[in-house]
């Protein structure tokens, strides 16, 4: 007997011409976005433009690492304000989205390494962050399958743990925000590919699309990948370079390793998704491409280092290899607030860790939409920064392994 | 994996080299009179386009010389290079 297709997450309605706020890109954070404005603020009458399809983008080729240990008090707070989302993201969006806290190391190779670990455990605890230093023995003891013989290329001499990192189903994410999003009156327009940002006396009013002209009262720009490119259709500059960043998995493994592993030092992380398949990221391709593809070498040298943190895994595949864009900032920092254009504001600049920050990004970028000036969260992290000079350097924290 | 035209070498593989970003990115005229927002953009700001780019590489386990190339960034194809100092033609 034929069984009756399942319910739809989300509807797919025909956009309309006017809406309050307009959000360009449907990914993690345009989607968060979305669901705050209407949960958060009571702003419903609000659209998603997706050029693709929701869950086709950077959403889904993140390696989904979540943490929040990062260095400056800024970035802590606002990845820790993130974590704390996700740690009632479940219940909150009635989906199980596979949230598993189950330990993120970053391992030190030097001595550089571990002063630069310890320094972060301290700032991170001062900030309310837990972290904790590990020796050799102690990584051994977290994390067995971890080569720790010191007489390696690049020997484990500690790492940081934060135990309440880890990852999350990143598809499963989509899903649950979209139907909480669109549940609440939100529209999602997939297929909606924004051609034109009409700005009048210095204001945005509308967008243009290949399904028509969208009035909006506030444009939100969360287009990460393209966020030069979608900007620069209201003329505004942004300190933005587009890379490919790549990850890989390998076939669906029994259950080995038990927590997340980076390192900054050999360019790698890795992680096993619940799946089975050992999930691996490693740094952003040199060269500036839009392409969503990256060169081999990059995948080769990652191989190089896994193998030596983790001879176990030499008989591993390589099941299959992809890469998303990433929008790098000079700093390494998001920018998330306004643009020289009344009513346009951005959220971009994630770099190649955003897919942890995307409820709190979703959270403070639905607040300053709301109010139409940044949250106490996301102040410094304003496009201005770049003028004052008031970066927020998190190259330490977030480099490679993101 | 790019395949490089070095206009000293020839054809190399893409390891051989390091990138240098966008080409064509020159020091402020006057750079002491230059206000804050002119020098956040020579400082911080690049061209990021979709399409077609210059950009500077360096043959660094060649000949170690930089060049510019021209290089479409949403297919990689690669129109051509040229010498430091020179306008692109391509």
């Amino acid at each position: 007997m034929a069984e009756s297709h399942p319910d739809l997450l989300w509807s797919s309605p025909e956009p309309r011409g006017s809406y309050d706020v307009v959000i360009v890109g449907g990914g993690g954070h345009g989607l968060f976005t979305a669901y705050y404005l209407a949960a958060n603020h009571g702003i419903t009458n609000v659209a998603v433009l997706e050029r693709g399809w929701l869950g086709g983008g950077n959403a889904v080729r993140n390696t989904t690492v979540i943490r929040s240990n990062y260095l400056w008090d800024e970035s802590a707070a606002i990845y820790e304000h993130s974590l704390k989302l996700w740690e009632g993201l479940a219940a909150e969006l009635d989906y199980d989205i596979l949230f598993d806290q189950r330990g993120v190391l970053n391992l030190a190779h030097n001595l550089g390494d571990a002063r630069e670990g310890v320094r972060r455990v301290n700032a991170n605890r001062l900030n309310g962050v837990d972290a904790e230093w590990l020796d050799a023995d102690g990584v051994r003891a977290f994390c067995p399958v971890v080569n720790t013989d010191p007489g390696i290329r690049y020997p484990v001499l500690g790492a940081t743990l934060q135990r309440r990192g880890g990852i999350a189903r990143h598809d499963a994410l989509v899903f649950a925000v979209a139907r909480a999003a669109a549940g609440l009156g939100v529209h999602l327009i997939q297929g909606c590919e924004v051609t034109g940002i009409e700005v009048t006396d210095g204001a945005v009013r509308a967008v243009q699309t290949n399904r028509g002209r969208i009035a909006a009262g506030r444009v939100g720009l969360c287009a990460a990948g393209h966020s030069s490119v979608v900007a620069g259709l209201a003329g505004v500059e942004l300190p933005i370079q587009s890379h490919p960043l790549q990850a890989l998995v390998s076939e669906l493994l029994e259950p080995v390793l038990g927590c997340v592993v980076m390192s900054n030092a050999v360019h790698v992380y890795v992680s096993q998704a619940h799946k089975g398949e050992l999930v691996m990221g490693a740094g952003i391709d040199t060269y500036n491409s839009y392409a969503q593809r990256g060169s081999f070498h990059v995948i080769e040298h990652q191989m190089a280092a896994a193998l030596e943190l983790f001879p176990i895994f030499a008989r591993a595949h390589v099941l299959r290899t992809w890469a998303g864009i990433v929008d790098v900032c000079p700093d390494a920092s998001p920018i998330v607030g306004g643009t020289p254009v009344d009513d346009l504001f951005v959220n971009c600049g994630w770099g190649t860790g955003g897919f942890k920050a995307t409820p709190g990004s979703g959270w403070v970028f639905a607040w300053t939409l709301a109010h139409g000036e940044p949250h106490e969260l996301n102040r410094s992290f304003s496009l201005e920064r770049f003028e004052t000079g008031a970066l927020i350097d998190e190259h330490g924290a977030a480099a490679v392994a993101h | 994996m790019l395949l490089i035209p070095c206009p000293y070498c020839g054809e190399r593989d893409e390891v051989e080299f390091r990138y240098g970003g966008a080409a064509h990115v020159s020091y402020p005229e006057d750079a002491s009179a230059a206000d804050d927002r002119e020098w956040s953009r020579y400082v911080f700001y690049r061209p990021n386009p979709s399409g077609r780019f210059c950009e500077r590489w360096v043959h660094q386990h060649g000949c170690r010389r930089w060049f510019n190339l021209v290089r479409d960034t949403t297919t990689h194809e690669i129109a051509g290079s040229y010498a430091i100092g020179q306008e692109t033609s391509a």
